[in-house]
């Protein structure tokens, strides 16, 4: 491991300072993906500042119902929260489908939605990866890619975000609060996480220096009626093969509106928008479900080993929404 | 000629004792554990986070130590394997795991154990699990261990102990689940299997 300084901030201005006039620092969350990935030599900081005893620690609901989240909310405390387990059951889901107890009693929010794909080229050294060292190639398209990207992917990059917190923030039209050396800013979580394109080694719109500081939630009136699927190859502790994150408002068995976004599809959440539109006013039965799943999938571009990923995800759509649906009368 | 390594003065609190310790600032708290403290119950088994054998408590809820600087894991309170028995009575998950014959190596018991002790204060408190799903949990049943245990995996396969261990302690009255301290009445301390033993699993039902 390459050798590095450390800080821990006082304030999120001098944080951003300090990373800002350093172009090898990072910030230091919970340190679950980041330690690993220096262990392995992913990544190589010179210096770490630690912004874990800032003051961005609680879930607040605003008036009007917008929960905030501060970036440095563990995982668990989040899914634990009663605002979160009763009015937001997908994002509490999404969480506890995630890691180990252990590691989300260390993860925080803010470092959550950073963390990196765990393709296994990304994280060995030894390999090319355009992520890791633009222009070296992706070994993966021919390689192993059993679990990586079926929608979105680029020539240069099959990669896929891990996170299943981000999948219920992308389904709930999330916002994400970030200060940087430009400002403050607030943008939507769609906007956080991109696609490879040509440029794989960004796996966000962030600059050098921007520190998330909360993610907002707005206010959806049926949210309480929300859900997270994820399938995975043992029963617990392992990253998504696939999941979706869905909410359902179904009125005298009719799709009055829908919230439907998938996990370990592609190199950022994605949201559903074609299947939401199909399924708006139509019967809420498993027909209407796997014909607006089926238009959203049209899509997927799959390789050797991971074109099953399409049936599966269309089958957990349908299953989720069914039950969602079921719930509902 | 080689530039000095960044390194830092760092103050840990470890089973109630304070530590003052110059380390470079590469070394986890699992290293700082048992390299420059000596205690050694928590093993580093895959040093990724992703088997628990270095699982220990910090201010009570457990954590991977590998996973984490010790620079960064000042002015926390580190409970370890050492830091639960109490004058030589040992904690009550300790006794259900000698009781149950809860291991076979032995090198993913330490972890197994802090990470149980984590475990029973966040089911005290009501946290869900991915099992409970949206409803508040009564009682702790087997395939919420499964669950909520998923984090500490065991090579030897001694699941089927270590489950019925963890529900003997969450049955009983006296948790302990506090930093050291004076050890549970006898009457509340888990009972040993009947002569002959249980047969694993038969216990491994709710109360």
């Amino acid at each position: 491991m390459r050798a590095f300084e450390f800080v821990r901030a006082d304030t999120a201005d001098a944080a951003v300072r300090t990373v800002a006039a350093h172009p090898e620092a990072k910030f230091l969350g919970g340190g679950t993906n980041l330690v690993d990935l220096m262990k392995l030599g992913v990544e190589r900081p010179d210096l770490l500042v630690d912004v874990t005893r800032l003051p961005f620690g609680s879930v607040d609901v605003e008036p009007g119902g917008t929960v905030r989240i501060g970036t440095n909310v563990r995982n668990s405390a989040l899914a634990a929260h009663p605002a979160v387990r009763t009015g937001l059951p997908v994002l509490s889901q999404a969480l506890l489908a995630g890691a180990s107890g252990q590691l989300r009693n260390m993860a925080t929010v803010g470092g959550n939605l950073l963390q990196r794909t765990r393709c296994v080229y990304f994280q060995d050294v030894t390999k090319p990866c355009n992520k890791r060292e633009p222009g070296s190639g992706c070994p993966a398209r021919q390689g192993v890619h059993r679990n990586l990207a079926i929608l979105g992917a680029s020539e240069d990059c099959l990669a896929t975000h891990p996170s299943d917190l981000a999948v219920a923030l992308a389904a709930l039209d999330a916002r994400v609060a970030i200060t940087g050396p430009d400002g403050n800013r607030d943008i939507p979580l769609a906007q956080l996480h991109r696609l490879p394109g040509d440029h794989p080694e960004q796996d966000t719109t962030l600059r050098h220096g921007d520190l998330i500081t909360s993610i907002t939630v707005p206010p959806l009136a049926f949210a309480e009626r929300s859900a997270y699927r994820k399938v995975r190859d043992r029963a617990s502790y392992a990253f998504a093969v696939a999941s979706v994150a869905a909410a359902l408002d179904v009125d005298d068995g009719v799709v009055r509106d829908i919230r439907l976004a998938f996990g370990a599809v592609a190199h950022k959440p994605w949201r559903a928008h074609a299947a939401e539109e199909a399924l708006r006013g139509q019967p809420a039965t498993a027909a209407s479900f796997r014909a607006a799943a089926e238009t959203e999938l049209a899509a997927a571009e799959t390789l050797r080993d991971n074109g099953f990923k399409v049936p599966l995800i269309i089958n957990i759509i349908v299953r989720t929404l069914g039950d969602l649906a079921g719930e509902r009368s | 000629m080689t530039e000095a390594i960044p390194g830092t003065r760092v103050r840990l609190q470890v089973n109630g004792q304070p530590h003052e310790l110059d380390l470079d600032n590469r070394t986890t708290l699992l290293d700082a554990l048992r390299e420059h403290l000596g205690l050694t119950g928590a093993k580093k088994g895959c040093d990724h986070g992703q088997c628990g054998a270095c699982t220990v408590l910090a201010d009570g809820r457990r954590i991977n130590a590998c996973l984490v600087f010790a620079v960064a894991a000042q002015d926390v309170e580190i409970q370890t394997i050492e830091g639960m028995s109490y004058d030589g009575t040992p904690h009550p998950m300790q006794q259900a795991f000698l009781d149950r014959d809860a291991f076979q190596c032995g090198y993913c018991t330490p972890g197994q154990i802090c990470s149980a002790v984590g475990m029973l204060e966040e089911f005290d408190q009501g946290w869900p699990s991915a099992v409970t799903a949206g409803e508040q949990p009564t009682a702790l049943e087997a395939d919420e261990v499964r669950e909520r245990m998923s984090g500490n995996l065991c090579r030897c396969g001694a699941y089927m102990n270590i489950v019925p261990a963890i529900l003997d302690v969450a049955v009983s009255s006296a948790r302990g689940l506090t930093p050291p301290g004076p050890p549970a009445p006898r009457s509340a301390a888990p009972q040993k299997p009947p002569a002959g033993g249980a047969a694993p699993g038969s216990r491994a039902v709710t109360s």
